[in-house]
């Protein structure tokens, strides 16, 4: 009997996506020194593909492989791996909602249904306009905040299912009201391309 | 429980706590300098031995053990820090790293000095994402100020300090799977021995300690190990942060010694102040998820690093409790807990990978009303024949998994039965989402 991975590999097939640029390769670059090898590179290669387009593709885990002299396979491994990155297209805002223990005690079910009821997507689904993206993570680490969600770097704490739609269609929700660091951020926040 | 004065927590809620002016105008980088000044790291190392300092992340085993245990004729060390905090329902080092990042930072430059490492690898978890701008932009000022780089404070010893993000799996808490994580692999778990203190990250001698407890190690060279020995009981020494979450009035990230119980951690006014709406505790489960459950009964464990075992529990864990009410369904906890691990099992060794989605099943069965007596028996025979403790496994993600479930069972068996009985046979069955 077949195991399905949970939501892993949900969604539509591969994405072949774009090529690397120079501007993102050197940004990726930057990490060489940090390191013994290049092969550890690979997950600041990532967060900084991910932000640039949004999702790790099928040409850009190529590049990538030739930048880290690693076979593409090894690339691909580590992509479907860990659950943060995602291998087919995402909204500009990625939503997610924590689904922890005290986060489910506390009522993070109907927060997840009011996101879907309000949005008309289910999990790993993107909305028709491009703008949103559902997902759901294990611990947010916000559990005295509980329930919480995050749309993209921003936190939400203590939400109420009365409060989502508010969230949602606040147009500058993912405002961090922080300094941010561009170390992990893609060419294209800078318009560096 | 005496009257307590927070060590780790001091600069929460302090204007400005993460800024490195505020975080010196307070004393702080006092030890550092203490420390490159009039100590060798053999010296450090002896202190933080001597105090016995057991690590926070779950495991347990002293810190400054460990160190020792790096070979002595070493080149290259590194040390590596686990930020990785994803047992839920932990919070502890995030409020550390949000509030207070220069404490952890302190902390490192002492650890690395003391076991000569070259480089700094803070593994921070990817959901951390504001926690990361705050910390990158901790380190960027520690840089600025002389504490990172070459020669720091004119004492001849060099340390680099870098920021990995993860990619988000539990399993890179587990300290070879974080290693090789930032190695650019796949977060699986190492066979050891060789241990990381031998053969660790880039096949280097490697110290992997969790945050927390480097935010102690300041503290212990400030004030010396016999001050922080005198906290808390014997064999559990040193300040210590414990979270409480769930229906509780004050929900939170609380200091105390190891000598407080989990009833004062819900009730008392300095921490939970009691049950919201006044309602009874079913369980609690004190040290994460994979630590175990104890039920409305048994509220005055101690939160140290022995009682929990006297209570079925793997062990303290990251002292973090989730309190469970009166009006909560122990079946969804149990689907809860075995969901987690069927997701975070990261698929190396067979009986984990396939024990905690077989566990998963049959929780998601039971929460769906269509449980069958047999399944509790059945559960409880899973959760033995997995795991590290029975020698099965490399990592103890599964002996995680096991605690929680069989505690969860053993305990509230006859609640279980009772929502068994009371089924209606076949309606929800149909409904089923997971087909076997």
């Amino acid at each position: 009997m077949a195991w399905k991975a949970l939501d892993r590999n949900d969604g539509p097939p591969r994405a072949e996506g774009d090529r690397l640029s120079e501007a993102v390769k050197a940004r990726i670059r930057v990490f060489f020194d940090r390191y013994e090898t290049k092969r550890a590179v690979l997950l600041p290669a990532l967060h900084i593909v991910q932000d640039e387009f949004g999702y790790v593709g099928w040409r850009a885990m190529e590049d990538i492989a030739e930048l880290l002299e690693l076979p593409p396979s090894e690339v691909f491994d580590a992509v479907t791996f860990y659950t943060y990155f995602w291998t087919h297209p995402r909204g500009r805002k990625v939503i997610t909602v924590c689904r922890s223990a005290s986060c489910e005690v506390m009522g993070s079910e109907g927060i997840l249904a009011e996101c879907k009821n309000v949005l008309g997507i289910s999990e790993h689904q993107t909305t028709p306009d491009g703008n949103y993206s559902l997902q759901t993570e294990e611990c947010l680490a916000q559990c005295d905040h509980a329930p919480c969600m995050k749309i993209n770097e921003r936190t939400y704490s203590c939400v109420k299912v009365s409060e989502v739609r508010g969230i949602l269609e606040d147009p500058n929700n993912d405002r961090l009201d922080i300094p941010r660091s561009d170390l992990y951020d893609g060419a294209k926040r800078y318009g560096a391309v | 429980m005496a009257e307590y004065e927070p060590i780790l927590l001091k600069n929460v809620g302090k204007e400005g706590s993460a800024c490195i002016q505020v975080y010196k105008a307070s004393g702080g980088y006092g030890a550092l300098e203490k420390a490159l000044k009039t100590m060798t790291p053999d010296d450090v190392c002896q202190e933080v031995k001597k105090a016995d300092l057991r690590g926070r992340g779950g495991a347990g085993f002293p810190a400054g053990v460990k160190w020792g245990f790096l070979p002595a004729d070493r080149q290259v060390t590194y040390l590596c820090v686990n930020a990785d905090e994803s047992e839920p329902p932990t919070f502890s080092n995030r409020v550390l790293m949000e509030h207070d990042p220069h404490s952890l930072l302190e902390g490192i430059i002492i650890a690395g000095y003391a076991t000569r490492a070259t480089a700094a690898y803070v593994y921070m978890r990817a959901e951390f994402t504001e926690q990361f701008h705050i910390m990158q932009r901790a380190v960027d000022d520690a840089y600025a100020s002389g504490y990172f780089g070459k020669n720091i404070l004119g004492s001849g010893y060099d340390l680099e300090c870098y920021i990995h993000r993860g990619g988000g799996a539990y399993v890179c808490g587990e300290e070879t799977g974080l290693i090789e994580s930032i190695e650019g692999k796949r977060g699986w778990p190492r066979i050891k021995p060789p241990f990381p203190a031998i053969e660790g990250l880039f096949g280097r001698p490697t110290v992997v300690n969790n945050v927390e407890t480097l935010c102690n190690v300041p503290h212990i060279i400030e004030r010396g190990a016999d001050w922080f020995l005198a906290i808390g009981p014997q064999g559990s020494s040193g300040p210590k942060l414990f979270c409480v979450s769930g229906p509780v009035n004050r929900p939170g990230c609380y200091e105390c010694s190891m000598d407080i119980t989990v009833r004062e951690l819900i009730e008392s006014d300095r921490f939970g102040c009691g049950m919201r709406d006044g309602k009874k505790v079913k369980g609690v489960l004190p040290g994460g998820v994979s630590m175990g459950i104890i039920t409305g009964d048994e509220l005055d464990m101690k939160m140290d690093f022995a009682d929990p075992a006297k209570y079925g529990l793997l062990g303290l864990g990251t002292a973090a409790a989730t309190v469970i009410n009166e009006d909560t369904d122990i079946r969804i906890v149990l689907r809860n807990v075995a969901r987690f691990f069927a997701h975070e099992s990261c698929g190396q060794c067979t009986q984990c990978r396939e024990g905690t989605s077989w566990l998963y099943r049959v929780a998601e069965r039971l929460a769906a009303g269509a449980g069958r007596l047999q399944d509790l028996d059945l559960l409880a025979d899973l959760s033995v024949s997995m795991g590290m403790m029975p020698g099965l496994s490399i990592c103890g993600l599964s002996d995680g998994a096991t605690f929680g479930i069989k505690t969860i069972v053993s305990k509230f068996r006859d609640e279980l039965e009772g929502y068994i009985r009371a089924q209606t046979p076949g309606k929800a069955e149909a409904a089923l989402s997971i087909v076997n």
